[in-house]
């Protein structure tokens, strides 16, 4: 298994809503190169722990570590700053916009027109847009079209490459499979082996066990708000992590 | 590490490419974009016709025509240009005729003040540039109300509405303002080469308005707002900044717009742009934006605001009553947003839910 050191470790990590115990002492880490799991039922803390994790909320105790260095994020920006990218679900890309506007989407790169006049550098976007989905073994066609003509997961491969542009280390992927039909998921899984690759580390939040043993390293499971375990997928099966998320 | 995995080898296979577009299917698309052209093309065959037919004479080629339909767009086309951003953000701005209105008192006051103290072509400037400050002033309000408040921008502007009505009868006195200022008659009924200043003026306008919606951040990240605004604020775009500026934007276009009128009419009235709001709203659906937002260009809503013009002026040129083109104009409004709708649903452009 992979030795290297961890690209981010969360140590004893709590988050209380007032009495709610949303997540209890939790630790787990996230190597180059490495897939990690996180399983449990509806409320057994993952949504939580990853907004912790990507700075929408701050943990009530407890410690976030990148490359060893303890960091606190104020804010989703910062922790997209530090390298942390999350791929919500619901695909926050803006349709009626061409892959590259959105990739470059809030930093959108100018070009001077007639030596003076600032304007949209849409072969930049374009050119960087096509080199980025060439990397996720995407390659499209029709670089100017909105990306409302392209299908679910092809979208998915958008938000993505986005994250992947900006260098993104840790990308924390929510349901990425959710909406998705089969093929389509096949191509998420596909693109996930991709950043493992590359050397990022991924943090895969799925419902979908088949999803999870097809591209997992390890499988956190959560339960209540605590670790009920974690096992690498090459020594569990899905019996086992079943019992795990549902306890007894 | 762990082995390839069967999903990872079927993946091979499966390189599905985003070309849904076709021949056919993107001649629909092109046609449904274009369509404000096409009705103004239209429109000027069927006048044409009618014209020649009825009284021998000619309708497109009589230069006297155009320079009217033109002079007949000005106004409607500035209030639309402002409405173009504001629709394509998701919102509407219903106080831009009376925005209008508020800024020819404005224009006509500051003129006659300024003409008092300072050289008559120095006060028109100001006069001019008053009318657009002052307009902006509804413009940040608009914004701060939508913005920090939350309010819905059709309830927010529907405010608005009534306020600038009320301060522009009030600054007016209830009726209207002369001027007195030879350079602003100028300006409002001269002519370079040809061309009447209020068109030139508007023309230059609106190509920088184009640059500004269709090559700058700010007109980029309009175009995402209105596809979606989660997905905008995520990508870090100060949601509320934008808002703000884009209302003061909108704002100032009507501000223009009242400072042509009261240069036109060498007066300001506070109903000048009373007619012309839903006029604006007519010119940016015909001209191919969304009333959902994520869509529309300038040149498109150009093309609106002539088509409105057109049978405007060419039902009076052919001596039919005026009611008629109330009912003309609205006929045009629905088939447009019947052809959006039409493309939609065969270019095979996916929908959301």
């Amino acid at each position: 298994m992979n030795n290297s050191a961890p690209l981010l470790e969360v140590r004893n990590l709590s988050k209380h809503f007032g009495a709610v115990r949303a997540l209890s002492d939790f630790s787990m880490v996230v190597r180059p190169g490495e897939v990690v799991a996180l399983a449990g039922d509806n409320g057994a803390g993952k949504t939580t722990l990853i907004k912790a994790i990507s700075g929408v909320y701050q943990p009530t105790a407890g410690e976030i570590l990148l490359r060893g260095q303890p960091v606190t994020f104020a804010t989703p920006h910062d922790a997209r700053d530090k390298g942390i990218e999350t791929i919500y679900q619901d695909l926050a890309l803006a349709d009626n916009l061409s892959i590259g506007a959105n990739i470059f989407l809030g930093r959108e790169p100018m070009r001077k027109a007639f030596g003076f006049l600032p304007v949209l550098d849409r072969k930049a976007m374009a050119t960087a847009a096509k080199e980025t989905m060439s990397r996720l073994d995407f390659h499209v066609s029709r670089l100017e079209a909105p990306v409302s003509n392209f299908s679910g997961g092809q979208r998915q491969a958008v938000a993505i490459g986005r994250a992947v542009y900006w260098d993104a280390q840790i990308l924390i992927m929510d349901e990425p499979t959710a909406a998705l039909g089969v093929p389509e998921q096949r191509k998420v899984i596909s693109l996930i082996h991709q950043l493992k690759a590359q050397g990022r580390g991924v943090i895969f939040i799925s419902h979908n066990l088949q999803d999870i043993f097809a591209v997992s390293d390890r499988i956190v499971v959560l339960r209540r708000g605590v670790q009920a375990g974690e096992r690498k997928i090459s020594e569990t099966n899905h019996d086992e992590v079943v019992k795990l998320m549902v306890g007894g | 590490m762990t082995s390839t995995s069967p999903a990872q080898q079927a993946e091979k296979h499966v390189a599905p490419q985003a070309d849904h577009g076709d021949a056919a299917k993107s001649w629909i698309r092109r046609i449904a974009e274009g369509r404000a052209w096409l009705f103004l093309a239209g429109l000027m065959i069927c006048f044409e016709v009618w014209s020649r037919v009825a009284f021998g004479a000619t309708f497109v080629l009589n230069p006297f025509n155009l320079q009217s339909i033109a002079i007949f767009a000005v106004a409607p086309l500035l209030l639309a240009t402002g409405q173009t951003f504001v629709i394509i953000s998701g919102g509407i701005d219903l106080s831009l005729g009376f925005i209008m209105g508020l800024a020819a008192v404005i224009a006509a006051h500051a003129t006659n003040l300024a003409g008092a103290a300072i050289p008559l072509p120095l006060a028109m400037l100001a006069g001019m540039l008053a009318a657009v400050i002052v307009a902006g002033v509804p413009g940040v309000i608009n914004g701060l109300l939508i913005s920090r408040l939350r309010i819905p921008p059709f309830i927010g502007t529907l405010g608005m509405f009534g306020v600038a009505r009320g301060a522009a009868f009030l600054l007016a006195g209830g009726t209207t303002v002369p001027v007195q200022n030879s350079w602003l008659a100028v300006v409002g009924n001269g002519r370079l080469f040809g061309v009447p200043y209020l068109v030139v003026i508007t023309a230059v306008f609106v190509i920088v308005m184009h640059y500004i919606l269709s090559q700058t951040r700010f007109g980029q990240h309009n175009y995402a707002i209105g596809a979606n605004v989660q997905a905008a604020r995520r990508a870090g775009i100060d949601i509320r900044d934008h808002i703000l500026r884009l209302y003061v934007l909108s704002a100032m276009c009507a501000g223009l717009g009242g400072a042509l009128y009261a240069a036109r009419f060498t007066a300001g009235a506070a109903q000048a742009g009373e007619p012309l709001l839903l006029d604006s709203v007519a010119a940016v659906v015909i001209g191919g934006a969304s009333l959902f937002g994520g869509s529309g260009t300038i040149f498109g809503t150009v093309a609106g605001a002539l088509v409105i013009a057109v049978i405007q002026y060419g039902l009076v040129f052919v001596n039919v009553e005026p009611f008629w083109q109330f009912i003309a104009v609205g006929v045009v409004i629905i088939i447009s947003v019947l052809i959006d709708q039409a493309q939609r649903r065969f270019s095979g452009a996916r929908q959301d839910e």
